[in-house]
C-alpha cells in the first residue's frame, strides 16, 4: 500500500490530521518509516509537524526541556545536557542518532528505547496536547495515545548524579540486552535518601525497579548496602525473549549489572 | 496517486523530481535520480548500506522520506570522486583492501566522510564509533578502520 506524507506547520493542525484513521505520526522515521518498510499496513498516511518548537532545547536553571523532535545527536551535543549525554549516545549508530527523536524513543518497543529508560530515572514529565503527565504514567498508557508529544522536561541531576549503563553483545554499538539508568540521592552520611531506577528490556517497554529503589533507601552504596536492592531487582519485570537474549538470561544478569552501576564511583 | 515535486541538490547538481508521496529518499535516488551508489540492505536502519549525507549529516536514506529533503544538499558516494580522481577515502579503501563484496562500502565511505569532515585527525575509537552503524560481513572491519585512519593521515599530510 503506498504511503502518503502530510506536512503541517503547526502541531495543532497535525494533531487534527492524526484523528483520521490510518494515520501515524512521523518523527525521525526510525520507527514509522521502518514499520512501513517492514510491511506494516496499520497506517497509510504519515503526518508530521515542522513547528520549530519541537526541535528546541532549553536548560533553564535546574530544569531541562527537550522538544519531542530533538534528535539523539542534538541531545548528546548540547553542553547543558552533558550529564545525560551518555544515554543519548547509547541509541543506535551515528546515522540513527541524527534521525531518532526524543519523542519517538517514548514509543520504541523493547529492545529499543534506551533514552526513555533515562527519562524514567529522571522522573521526566511528558508534555502533550497542552497537558503534562509523568513519563511512567505516559508509558503505561502509550498504546492508546493518539496525540502528539511536544516535549519532555525534567530536573537536571547534579554532576555525577546520573548513572547509566547499556549492555549489548556487539561493541561499541548493538541492540540492548538491557539498559539501566539510576538517579540516587544520598545524605551527608552517604546514606541513600531517594532512588529512581529505570530498566530497559526488562518488560515490553521501559519500567521502574520500584522494589529495588525502596530497598536502597537508608542504605549506603556498598556491596552490603545494596544487597537487599539487588535481591528484589527483578520484581515486577517481564523480560522479553528475542534475538539478542532470552528472558532467563536477562533476569539472571540484571542484578549483576545493577550492582556494577550502583557501586561505580 | 498524486506525485509531489521535490527539489534538492545531489552531489552539487540541482535535481527536480516528481516523486510518490511517502517514497523514501533511497528509492528516489536509485529509481529516479539514477544514483545507485546508496544500497538498499535491510530497509530497517540496521545495516547502514543506504547512508548518505543530508546537509552534511550522516542519515539513512531508507528511513528518510524524499519529500522531507526539499531544498537539501545530498552527498552520496557517487559524488566523492572529482574529475575522475578518487577521493582520498576511496583511494585508501582500494589500497587497503577495505572492500570485498563492496555492498557496505558506499555506506562506510559516507560514514567515514561524515567523521573526517568534523574530526580530521580521528583516533581509532573515533573511527570505530563512526562506523558502528554500518554492518560489513566480509572484512572483519579491521581493513576498513585502517583505511579510514590512512585517509586521515594522507589528508593531514597534504594539508601540511
Amino acid at each position: 500500500m503506498p504511503l502518503t506524507l502530510q506536512t503541517f506547520s503547526t502541531i495543532a493542525d497535525a494533531g487534527a490530521a492524526l484523528k483520521a484513521s490510518g494515520t501515524r505520526y512521523l518523527g525521525g522515521g526510525t520507527l514509522a518509516v521502518r514499520a512501513a518498510n517492514e510491511g506494516d499496513l496499520s497506517f497509510s498516511t504519515l503526518v508530521r509537524a515542522t513547528d520549530p518548537a519541537l526541535s528546541a532545547i532549553a536548560v533553564e536553571g535546574a530544569r531541562a526541556t527537550i522538544g519531542a523532535g530533538v534528535t539523539m545527536a542534538a541531545v548528546a551535543a548540547h553542553p547543558g545536557l552533558a550529564v545525560i549525554a551518555r544515554a543519548a549516545r547509547a541509541v543506535g549508530g551515528p546515522a540513527v542518532r541524527n534521525q531518532a527523536t526524543v519523542g519517538g524513543n517514548l514509543f520504541a518497543a523493547s529492545p529499543y528505547g534506551d533514552f526513555t529508560v533515562a527519562l524514567l530515572a529522571l522522573d521526566a514529565t511528558v508534555h502533550a496536547g497542552g497537558g503534562a503527565i509523568p513519563v511512567e504514567e505516559f508509558l503505561a498508557g502509550r498504546d492508546g495515545f493518539t496525540g502528539i508529544v511536544t516535549a519532555v522536561s525534567f530536573a537536571m541531576p547534579r554532576d555525577g548524579g546520573f548513572r547509566f549503563l547499556k549492555v549489548s553483545r556487539v561493541k561499541p554499538k548493538g541492540v540492548s540486552v538491557l539498559s539501566i539508568a539510576a538517579v540516587v540521592e544520598e545524605d551527608g552520611d552517604g546514606r541513600v535518601t531517594a532512588a529512581r531506577i529505570g530498566l530497559g528490556c526488562m518488560a515490553d517497554r521501559p519500567i521502574r525497579a520500584k522494589a529495588a529503589e525502596k530497598a536502597l533507601v537508608g542504605n549506603r552504596l556498598t556491596a552490603d548496602g545494596i544487597a537487599a536492592a539487588l535481591a528484589v531487582a527483578g520484581e515486577g519485570t517481564v523480560p522479553p525473549t528475542d534475538a539478542v537474549a532470552s528472558a532467563w538470561y536477562r533476569a539472571e544478569v540484571l542484578p549483576v549489572h545493577l550492582k556494577r552501576l550502583l557501586l561505580a564511583r | 496517486m498524486a506525485k509531489v515535486p521535490v527539489q534538492f541538490s545531489l552531489n552539487g547538481s540541482e535535481k527536480a523530481e516528481f516523486v510518490d508521496s511517502g517514497a523514501t529518499l533511497l528509492a528516489v535516488l536509485r529509481g529516479k535520480a539514477g544514483d545507485t551508489s546508496p544500497k538498499g540492505g535491510c530497509h530497517q536502519g540496521t545495516c547502514g548500506a543506504c547512508s548518505v549525507l543530508i546537509d552534511g549529516e550522516l542519515r539513512l536514506s531508507c528511513l528518510t522520506l524524499a519529500e522531507t529533503c526539499e531544498g537539501a544538499e545530498i552527498t552520496t558516494t557517487a559524488g566523492l570522486a572529482e574529475a575522475g580522481v578518487l577521493h582520498p577515502l576511496q583511494r585508501a579503501f582500494m589500497d587497503g583492501f577495505a572492500a570485498q563484496c563492496g555492498f557496505c562500502t558506499p555506506g562506510m565511505l559516507m560514514a567515514a566522510k561524515a567523521l573526517l569532515d568534523r574530526t580530521p585527525n580521528p583516533t581509532r575509537e573515533d573511527v570505530v564509533e563512526a562506523i558502528s552503524g554500518n554492518v560489513c560481513r566480509c572484512t572483519g572491519y579491521e581493513p576498513i578502520i585502517q583505511a579510514i585512519l590512512a585517509a586521515a593521515r594522507a589528508n593531514s599530510h597534504n594539508a601540511a
